[in-house]
């Protein structure tokens, strides 16, 4: 066998797990939506990523058993374990916890070391998803971004602490050395760039562009008022200019750091030419090999590198004579147990959370069940969540937001806070409960209904369906809106559209507000129970889906 | 020069058609691929949803923006002089979901294009 | 009423870009006052005009459905650098106002 790589542990079972081949001369590293997670978490990937039109099929539409098929991955082993939700609760205590940022930064190391010169992008959603990033105004993300020695980023739910702290941290903590590319980031008023759209980096003397693309949906996915005078936008032709713009100053090659989504993206690269890689986020797949989009000017690679720091992607390009020539791709997962903690970056870890230990370890209740939330629809996570508002506040609906962030749990671990705030920590918390006519829990339904199952990704949001607690409902995703939620009932009759109901929510992002955070309602809701066991979920009934290789062979309905 | 009066008629008017009749006395649309109309594929807020209209057509009379959907489609018309070229920018309000339609006015005869705008609730996210 | 517009123009080649911002309300006429329950009255700028050398190159003919404090961008040939552009509005009130600048 090989000589496994310094900081590398030696494991039978997977010894060239981190052993990838070098090749070419222009390496470029990736993750992106770590969510904040520092310390190693389990993470249960989708058994429902529905893709419809002609999305249907094609990756990241694809789980469980279809995933394995497609990428020729083994059942049972150590990568169907990180790319598949497939007998996750056995899997995960054979294989252990993924990510933290002390074993990332260990792979991230030997990587540099293997590959001098390369960078390493950050594709944002990193100063959001944790309690201590959310009490430190996300100086212990940014502080281990430094750590970790980010080279460049871009951004979503960094813009949720308010443009005023976004740009102290580019002034006060990034300056010279992390570079935040954003091409699609405007001024309100005059259109003009409020970020540097790329910059052009040496890679072994390859000039190479990394353009920025932050999510495009920003202001209406999340609270505008907390960015009132930038727009964001997907801006196509804005960033064919940029490429463009880079080749004339000599790029020989352009990478786009993405947060567009995984759709988008693939759309975006059958329009704009010139990109030799895409590498996205925001909608955490975990995808084990590009998407080759043809266009115009030749072929993009399109990347997505999943979620919770449990993926490092590496793409290394042959470039020669100006062009690339030739790539090979590996999204590594991060197996914590494979992989030493890297002493520093542990060092900051346990100084961030110091503070703050007592209140993070602070055991709410214990699980019997398995708790995740990742999926199209309600997780068993979401479903505590829903569960605690109707009891907490009296609520007869309850709608919790459809977050693609938010760890698992094993069935006889207890439920901390840091767990519960990795479900709910963001800066707008408030719940709220108001009367709703049936009328208007249908638009709003069929209203984030369209802007996940939009046959043209470009009117797309990312996330997933909310939340429902209370309410039951099928849904059609291959209609189109007004025309995909039907069947609506609570505790077996109608929903009459006249009637108002009076609905919980929380998330707001309308208004500042300052009523009881989401995360205390929950916590109260778990003290008093003790033990939980969610293992009914309120799963809409899914119409014209059959055999769809997004839903897993056991959710057949 | 000589200003045209305020087309109060228009402005008020409930359909596309009867706005383009009093303001135009015609709404015969024809569908040309000689015009961009560029807006959000998503408003950010539908109070404020940017529009431009670029055109290759010669000779342009006059652009007009319609929000198809809205309570009184005509938004803003643009009277063009020999010397301005075929594009304008503005923001417009939206009431809803609606195609957005530049008009398009040049030897007599109404040129058009449309783009679909979602104006949407908002929330969630990956 | 003054100092309402902010008016940007530059030259390239021919072309003269012209792009403006206004403060003004632009009131439909439809919004209610939230404490009184009044109808706060229609108030919206009805015509904006912009010359050069004496010919109104564009004239914007607006409804109240455009966006409050509103934007208008359009481009024009014949124009040089150092010359005035004229930028003036009229709203259904009779108030107006208007601005002199010199294309950059
Ligand atoms: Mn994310
Ligand atoms: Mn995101």
């Amino acid at each position: 066998t090989q000589k496994q790589p310094g900081g590398v542990k030696p494991n039978a079972a997977s010894s060239n797990l981190y052993d990838i081949p070098v090749f070419g001369n222009v390496s470029v590293m990736h993750y992106t939506d770590c969510h904040a997670q520092l310390l190693p978490v389990y993470f249960r990937e989708p058994s429902i990523n529905l893709g419809i039109a002609d999305m249907r099929g094609r990756p990241p539409h694809l789980v469980g058993e279809h995933f394995l098929e497609y990428y020729g991955i083994k059942p049972g082993s150590r990568e169907a374990h990180a790319f598949t939700y497939l007998n996750f609760e056995e899997a995960a205590r054979t294989f252990g916890k993924v990510g933290g940022f002390a074993h990332l930064s260990t792979l991230v190391k030997q990587m540099r070391a293997q590959r001098p010169g390369s960078l390493l992008l950050d594709g944002g959603d990193t100063w959001q998803g944790s309690a201590t990033s959310l009490w430190t105004n996300a100086q212990d993300m940014v502080d281990a971004q430094l750590l970790l020695g980010v080279d460049v980023m871009t951004a979503h739910w960094e813009m949720t602490y308010g443009a005023e702290r976004v740009l102290e941290i580019l002034e006060n903590d990034l300056k010279d050395k992390v570079d935040f590319v954003a091409q699609n980031v405007v001024d309100r008023d005059w259109g003009d760039p409020i970020f540097k759209p790329y910059v052009i980096r040496e890679i072994n003397g390859v000039p190479t562009a990394i353009i920025g693309q932050a999510f495009p949906y920003t202001p209406i996915a999340n609270p505008g008022y907390m960015i009132p005078d930038w727009s964001f936008g997907i801006r196509d032709e804005r960033m064919q200019q940029m490429v463009d713009q880079a080749r004339g100053e000599g790029a020989q090659v352009v990478i786009v750091l993405s947060h567009n989504g995984m759709d988008v993206d693939i759309k975006m690269a059958s329009q704009v030419s010139g990109i030799d890689a895409i590498m996205g986020g925001h909608t955490h797949d975990a995808i084990p090999q590009p998407v080759v989009i043809s266009n115009s000017g030749g072929k993009t690679l399109v990347t997505n590198a999943g979620s919770n720091s449990k993926f490092l992607g590496v793409l290394d390009l042959d470039v020669k004579n100006g062009k690339v020539r030739d790539y090979r791709y590996h999204l590594l997962p991060v197996f914590s147990n494979l992989l030493e903690a890297d002493a520093d970056m542990s060092a900051h870890i346990e100084s961030v959370r110091a503070p703050y230990k007592e209140k993070l370890e602070e055991e709410l209740a214990v699980t019997d069940s398995l708790l995740y939330r990742r999926g199209n629809f309600n997780g068993t996570f979401d479903q505590l969540i829903c569960d605690a508002m109707i009891e907490e506040m009296g609520a007869e609906i309850a709608f919790s937001p459809g977050f693609r962030w938010g760890t698992s749990l094993l069935p006889g671990q207890p439920i901390t806070f840091e767990d519960l705030m990795t479900q709910t920590a963001l800066t707008y918390p408030s719940t709220t409960l108001n009367n709703m006519t049936g009328e208007r829990i249908k638009v709003i339904l069929e209203d984030i209904a369209d802007n996940i199952y939009n046959k043209d990704p470009y009117y797309q949001q990312g996330g997933d369906m909310v939340r429902v607690g209370g309410l039951r409902y099928a849904i059609d995703p291959t209609a189109g809106i007004g025309n995909r939620i039907s069947d609506m009932e609570l505790n077996g009759k109608p929903i009459d559209p006249d009637k108002e109901y009076v609905v919980a929510g929380w998330a707001n992002v309308n208004e500042p507000l300052d009523t009881r955070p989401i995360w205390d309602v929950v916590a109260s809701y778990l003290r008093n129970q003790k033990t939980v066991n969610v293992t009914e979920l309120n799963t809409p009934k899914l119409k014209n889906v059959a055999g769809n290789p997004g839903l897993a062979k056991s959710f057949q309905q | 020069t000589v200003l045209a009066a305020w087309p109060k008629e228009a402005f008020e008017a409930n359909s596309v058609d009867s706005a383009l009749n009093s303001l135009m006395g015609q709404s015969q649309l024809e569908g040309s691929d000689k015009i961009e109309i560029k807006a959000p594929d998503i408003a950010e807020n539908g109070a404020v949803v940017p529009v431009s209209v670029e055109t290759s057509i010669d000779d342009v009379e006059s652009i007009s923006i319609v929000a198809e959907k809205n309570n009184t489609p005509l938004t803003s018309a643009y009277v063009m002089s020999p010397r301005a070229e075929g594009f304008v920018a503005t923001r417009i309000k939206m009431s809803e979901t609606s195609s957005v339609i530049a008009v398009v006015k040049a030897g007599g005869s109404l040129y058009s294009t449309g783009k679909e705008v979602k104006v949407t609730i908002g929330g969630c996210g990956g | 009423m003054a100092n309402t517009i902010k008016i940007r123009a530059r030259v390239s080649g021919d072309t003269t870009t012209v792009k403006a911002l206004i403060s003004h309300p632009m009131e439909t006429g439809l919004r209610k006052n939230s404490k009184t329950g009044e109808k706060i009255p229609a108030h919206f700028i009805q015509e904006v005009v912009c010359e050069h050398k004496g010919d109104a190159v564009l004239t914007a003919q607006w409804g109240p459905a455009i966006s409050k404090n509103p934007y208008l961008s359009f481009r024009f040939k014949g124009a040089a650098k150092g010359d005035t552009l004229t930028l003036r509005w009229v709203d259904n009130k009779g108030e107006s106002d208007s601005i002199e600048t010199q294309i950059a």
